[in-house]
């Protein structure tokens, strides 16, 4: 190396560039840019020799100052021959940062990055899960396509690995396999779809998110799994169930009828809905209701709840999109206090929350009227939250509101951020256009704005009056009177404009003042803004059609001046004018109706909320909040006029189901309760196991796919110890449930459980019900008291226990007991336990 | 999701980038410094600018910019959440976050990023993770491993993702075993001209800083639950047990985190502890304002307001204050306009008063607005909405730990309108 390093020495004072070329591509890619690092080249060197040495501790100090170059967005590609060697280092510090560097210049420097390759293909058989996962990371991140059969095959090795984690980051692979060459959508979509009926809450999130990008059509791959991942939701890690929760909207949209047409706008009926949408009677008063929600649907939005009370903004905005566009309209409303909740939080998470209600309030007023006074502004809020705020405002005023609002808003307009005040002015003539029993108030107060010392807020009036004026045109002499001399004051040109508009459509009802304003405006033609000359031309041209005797004249001098205009829009006009307006042997039969083109009626602008139109995309979305089709955004499908097939979401784990239950039918409650409550208590110790967990990795996985299958087996014993103390604790709340449950023979028959258990059970238990769809009976039992950690903990606590009740012969009655509770939780657990019970025996 | 982090300075310098996908050319921030430009202040720069190809959401804090870019649809506020979330990480690290701190500790930031996303997609963000993961960087770390030449990284793996508590790391020691929890309240409020209450409203928080061995499993109770109207948790509270019985729940993170914020219901009348009394006039005529305030307690329920600090943003027109303080310092500057005064504690036998008057500009007219006063204050032991914790127990573990309890009031965003 030092004779290369030698070598670039002397090129580098005043080599050709045909040596270059040769001497680069024979230790460095072709690609590497020589020209811009000459001066770096000194620098870089000594970090080459570095990289050489065989300290570790030189390494280290190498490869952080090459991090810190990337960092900066300094080039270090030419470093890539000497950081690759390393890549194999025992140095754990040393091994990441050099991933760092591979990850951001595999792509430039593709045939170098390839001698990496081995190394990680040997970490992905390596019996630890992290190294296993953290090699398929990196070996998915190198962008080079020649290694795409490699890393298929990684995947679909990793796909099938023992450990959720290496699962995980098998979805997580997908996304960077598909992006490097969507020509192997096929294959791909064979991994996600044996990704998604993955059990664990690890894989759940990252999976769909996989789904979402690669087949986001392919819906039909949702409809097994579709309930598991509902009643998985509450599990997963926050970022996984914004992306769910946004996938499921999507998938409720094609699949259930709409919960709407019934109360479609029947906002002031909610009450009696409310009454009858309780869940129990929805059910037992199926007959009455010729609409009855899809008990699947119910669960999607029964289990989303919760998560209104996440920390995480993304994933309550997720649940509220999802209730605006999927729930009945009456249960809407539980979103709002969650939402106005967030406006505490950032700016940026403010600004976003705030246009999500702003389009939300336009439909539904009454689900943020109580909390209006959330929304007041603060002279401290960024002016793009104030502007947020007063549009909310305006969308939430009525006749009860409304005088409140004025008195706030009389505080608005005096701020010192102009900008702010301008907009309340218009929020202000809104609120006059849309509650008549102030509109009176409001011009009244507008009037007075107009003698502001501000010049901006003088302006902004003087144009929401014109329009207030022009919806009803009424006797409003008097302000048009007081307008007509603020020309004298005002120099902004809407302004301006706006008055001598106003003047012109009233040129009747002022015949007085209109003349003398059209003297004035002749006077100041020339240095007036083009916008104030057109509407001097058009004032020119009423006036003369009302009034020609007084107007003639000035009128004719006006248009002369408008013919010789620098801008050719007012020489234009100008001709147009004149030909319309005044009578010669030339001009046509248009002439005879000018009066009636120029003074017609005109319509009233509406003054709408520039949120009228955002509901069409989904909220929350990108798209929302650009108002504009973001790249890849998928459309919200409208609601099938029939349902699809309910039963494609049917899970066949009825047939186990029989195979095992028989066996342990008498016994059924006791036992598995055992467990639950036992675990409960226990739950330490087995969560301490994990750790155990992953340094035996996944070593000893033969038998199963269960999450944490070699959970250590010493773990059990203590367990088995306390199983018969717990059983008589339990005993008593059991019996509640006996009656409901000693029917519940399969599944089929679910929805009759679901009322009797509705009955008997408290509310937190109604989640338990339907849980009994995906897992098994014993499963949804213990729901109502064990905490959903617990659940999990449980599960991967008690397949040891198992394993030991089937070592001790003498209880093997009881283990087949426990076997038939849990085949439905994890089938695979069942072969598990085949292999074990011959082995026992 | 999410393609590249762009780190850029108040002045415009893009210090750090980070790519996830492939490299997106730092150009692209040009339309983030074009959309800077014309807003003028920082706070009014949007978080969300379409370009061309790209989408750039940015969050604004300690100074910085964090722009991430995106390509694609993606729910906004789940990029900007992330982006806090790794803003409050780097807090997490280095104590603060700013742009030497970041400059200094570019290796961490860049491990630590790293762990965070993987292909753009959140990995580990909770901070027990990945300080397992990476660990902190402390002086006298820093003196070790240079001594020693060991490392930064852990050299465990981050076991804590794989169970089923990923909030916290497992095989934790210590010899005190002590769990703190600070239920801080802040009080948001805008007082009219004359005195009287527009909206006031309570928000709360529970901070918890948890050192306990192994796993231990807390719940904790409130004599007055009811009170919460609109509660959050952190991922450990369980909803079902919270729903059911009142009881917050949980298998604490290890080190400090915040358990829970909660909305105490509109029902409630606010106590308002203090009050203000103002008298700011300017003349038409005349160059010069009178300006006056006094700062007093009102409902406080026997304890002491410290801490207070008042801010007033002045019109334009005011050139410079000449004022006198009963007590505390005050400062004005004459560039923002923006007057604060310092004024400490407040003893009820002698208000706190500032006085004096206003130099405005020469023939401008008089401002239209009477500035509004926004005001800082804490209340010790004091939860001015009478929350109070009932008991904190502890399950699945033997040891007896010491517990504690701190209530404190503060304002929120208090403001007076003159």
């Amino acid at each position: 190396m030092s004779s290369n390093s030698f070598a670039y020495n002397e090129q580098s004072g005043g080599g050709e560039a045909t040596e270059l070329g040769q001497e680069a591509t024979s230790t460095i890619s072709p690609s590497g840019a020589f020209g811009l690092f000459s001066s770096d080249l000194k620098k870089n060197e000594d970090l080459k020799q570095m990289l050489e040495s065989n300290k570790d501790s030189a390494k280290l100090d190498a490869m952080k100052r090459i991090v810190g170059m990337i960092a900066k967005g300094k080039n270090a590609s030419e470093l890539f021959p000497a950081v690759v060697k390393n890549v194999a280092s025992k140095n754990i510090e040393i091994k990441k940062l050099v991933y760092v560097y591979l990850v951001r210049y595999a792509e430039e420097q593709q045939d170098l990055a390839l001698l990496s390759i081995s190394t990680f293909q040997r970490a992905l058989k390596d019996p630890n899960q992290l190294i296993r996962a953290s090699a398929l990371r990196v070996l998915s991140s190198i962008r080079v396509p020649i290694i795409v059969p490699i890393m298929m095959l990684a995947i679909k090795e990793a796909s099938a690995d023992l450990s959720p984690y290496v699962r995980k980051n098998a979805a997580h692979a997908i996304q960077k396999l598909y992006s490097l060459d969507p020509e192997q959508k096929e294959m791909l979509i064979e991994v996600i779809e044996k990704l998604l009926k993955d059990k664990s809450t690890l894989v759940a999130g990252s999976v769909v998110m996989a789904f979402e990008e690669v087949c986001p059509d392919r819906i039909d791959l949702i409809h097994k799994n579709y309930r598991k991942l509902c009643n998985l939701l509450v599990d997963v890690e926050e970022w996984g169930q914004v992306v769910i929760i946004h996938m499921l909207t999507r998938y409720a949209r094609t699949q259930f009828v709409s919960p709407w047409k019934e109360d479609d706008g029947l906002e002031d009926n909610e009450k009696n809905f409310y009454e009858s949408d309780d869940e129990q009677k929805e059910k037992t008063d199926q007959r009455k209701k010729p609409y009855t929600m899809d008990p699947d649907h119910r669960l999607l939005i029964r289990n989303t709840k919760p998560l209104l009370q996440s920390r995480n903004a993304a994933v309550v905005m997720a649940v509220a999109q999802l209730y605006w566009h999927i729930s009945p309209k009456s249960e809407v409303g539980i979103i709002s206090k969650s939402l106005v909740r967030l406006l505490r939080s950032n700016r940026e998470v403010q600004y976003i929350v705030l246009q999500n209600i702003a389009t939300m309030s336009i439909q539904r007023k009454g689900m943020f009227e109580p909390y209006l006074k959330s929304f007041y502004v603060r002279s401290t809020d960024p002016t793009m939250i104030k502007t947020l705020k007063l549009e909310i405002l305006t969308n939430l005023a009525n006749e009860a509101n409304i005088s409140t609002l004025l008195r706030e808003f009389q505080t608005y307009v005096k701020s010192q951020d102009k900008q702010f005040a301008a907009a309340t002015i218009q929020t202000i003539g809104r609120c006059a256009t849309n509650i008549s029993e102030v509109t009176d108030t409001c011009l009244n107060g507008l009037v007075c704005l107009l003698s502001n010392r501000d010049e901006i807020v003088v302006a902004e009036s003087v144009v929401v009056i014109k329009k207030l004026l022009q919806m009803q045109p009424a006797q409003h002499g008097e302000i048009i009177k007081h307008m007509a001399k603020l020309l004298d004051s005002i120099t902004v040109p809407v302004a301006r404009a706006s008055i001598l508009w106003l003047i012109g459509e009233n040129c009747e009802r002022v015949p007085k003042i209109a003349p003398d304003v059209l003297r004035k405006m002749a006077k100041s033609f020339t240095s007036e803004d083009d916008l104030v000359k057109l509407q001097i031309l058009n004032l020119g041209a009423k006036l003369y059609l009302t009034n020609s005797r007084q107007t003639k004249l000035l009128t004719q001098y006006i248009l002369n001046l408008g013919k010789y205009d620098q801008n050719y829009d007012i020489r234009d006009r100008t001709r147009f004018i004149r030909q319309l307006i005044v009578p010669n042997e030339k001009s046509g039969a248009l002439s005879k109706y000018a009066k009636k083109i120029f003074l017609a009626q005109k319509p009233a602008p509406l003054l709408e909320s520039p949120f009228k139109d955002r509901d069409h995309f989904q909220l929350g979305t990108l798209s929302h909040t650009l108002n504009t089709k973001a790249t890849g955004y998928l459309e919200l499908s409208n609601w099938p006029e029939v349902a699809p097939d309910p039963s494609v979401r049917n899970v066949e784990v009825i047939e186990l189901a029989k195979e095992w239950t028989p066996a342990g039918k008498a016994k059924k409650e006791n036992p598995a309760k055992k467990f639950y409550s036992e675990s409960e208590e226990e739950e330490d110790s087995s969560d301490s196991s994990s750790d155990s967990e992953s340094e035996s990795g996944s070593a000893s996985g033969e038998q199963d796919e269960g999450d944490s299958s070699d959970d250590s087996s010493e773990e059990s014993s203590s367990e088995h110890g306390s199983d018969s103390e717990s059983a008589s604790e339990v005993g008593d709340k059991r019996t509640a449930k006996r009656n409901s449950k000693s029917k519940g023979k399969s599944d089929s028959e679910d929805g009759e459980k679901e009322n009797e258990k509705s009955k008997t059970s408290d509310s937190s238990s109604a989640d338990s019900s339907s849980e009994e769809e995906s897992s098994s009976d014993s499963e949804s039992e213990s729901e109502s008291e064990s905490e959903s950690e617990s659940r999990k903990v449980t599960k991967s606590s008690m397949l040891p226990v198992m394993a030991l009740f089937v070592r001790e012969r003498g209880s093997k009655r009881k283990s087949q007991i426990i076997l038939s509770k849990l085949h439905g939780s994890c089938c695979g657990v069942k072969f598990s336990f085949y292999t074990l019970c011959r082995r026992s025996t | 999701m999410i393609h590249s982090l762009f780190l850029i300075n108040s002045s415009g310098d893009i210090f750090l980038e980070k790519h996830w996908k492939s490299v997106v050319s730092r150009s692209v921030c040009d339309y983030f410094f074009e959309a800077q430009e014309r807003a003028t202040e920082a706070e009014n720069v949007p978080p969300v600018i379409p370009t061309p190809h790209h989408y750039l959401l940015s969050v604004y804090r300690h100074k910085i910019f964090f722009v991430a870019v995106i390509q694609t649809e993606v729910p906004p506020l789940f990029v900007i959440e992330f982006l806090h979330r790794v803003v409050d990480t780097f807090q997490d690290y280095f104590g603060v976050c700013s742009e030497p701190v970041i400059k200094d500790n570019v290796v961490v930031v860049y491990e630590v990023l790293e762990e965070m996303l993987d292909n753009g997609f959140p990995l580990a963000t909770e901070s027990n993770i990945l300080k397992e993961l990476i660990k902190p960087p402390t002086i006298l770390r820093t003196v070790v491993n240079t001594i020693t030449g060991s490392t930064n990284v852990g050299d465990q793996l981050p076991t804590g993702q794989l169970s089923v508590v990923p909030w916290r790391r497992t095989g934790v020691k210590y010899t005190n075993n002590e769990a703190y929890f600070d239920v801080i309240e802040e009080i948001d409020a805008i007082i009219d001209k004359s005195g009287s209450t527009i909206t006031a409203e309570i928000q709360g928080v529970i901070d918890a800083c948890v050192k306990l061995t192994g796993m231990p499993d807390l719940t904790l109770s409130f004599m007055n639950p009811r009170l919460l109207d609109d509660v959050s948790f952190h991922p450990c509270v369980r909803f079902k047990r919270w729903e059911s019985e009142r009881i917050l729940s949980f298998i604490p993170p290890d080190g400090n985190f915040r358990l829970l914020s909660y909305h105490v219901s509109a029902q409630n009348l606010v106590a308002i502890p203090v009050y203000v009394k103002h008298n700011i006039s300017f003349r038409d005529s005349s160059s010069l304002g009178r300006f006056e305030i006094t700062v007093g307690p009102k409902q406080t329920m026997g304890k002491t307001i410290e801490g207070v600090i008042v801010t007033s943003q002045m019109p334009k027109g005011v050139l410079n204050m000449s004022l006198t303080p009963s007590q505390g310092t005050h400062t004005f500057d004459p560039v923002t306009k923006m007057l604060s005064w310092d004024v400490g504690k407040i003893n009820p036998q002698k208000l706190p008063s500032l006085k004096g008057t206003m130099s405005l500009q020469a023939g401008a007219s008089k401002p239209d607005e009477n500035p509004t006063i926004n005001l800082q204050f804490k209340i010790q032991q004091l939860a001015i909405s009478g929350l109070k914790v009932n008991r904190l127990d502890m399950y699945g573990e033997k040891y007896k730990p010491f517990k504690g309890i701190k209530y404190m009031t503060k304002a929120g965003k208090f403001q007076v309108r003159t």
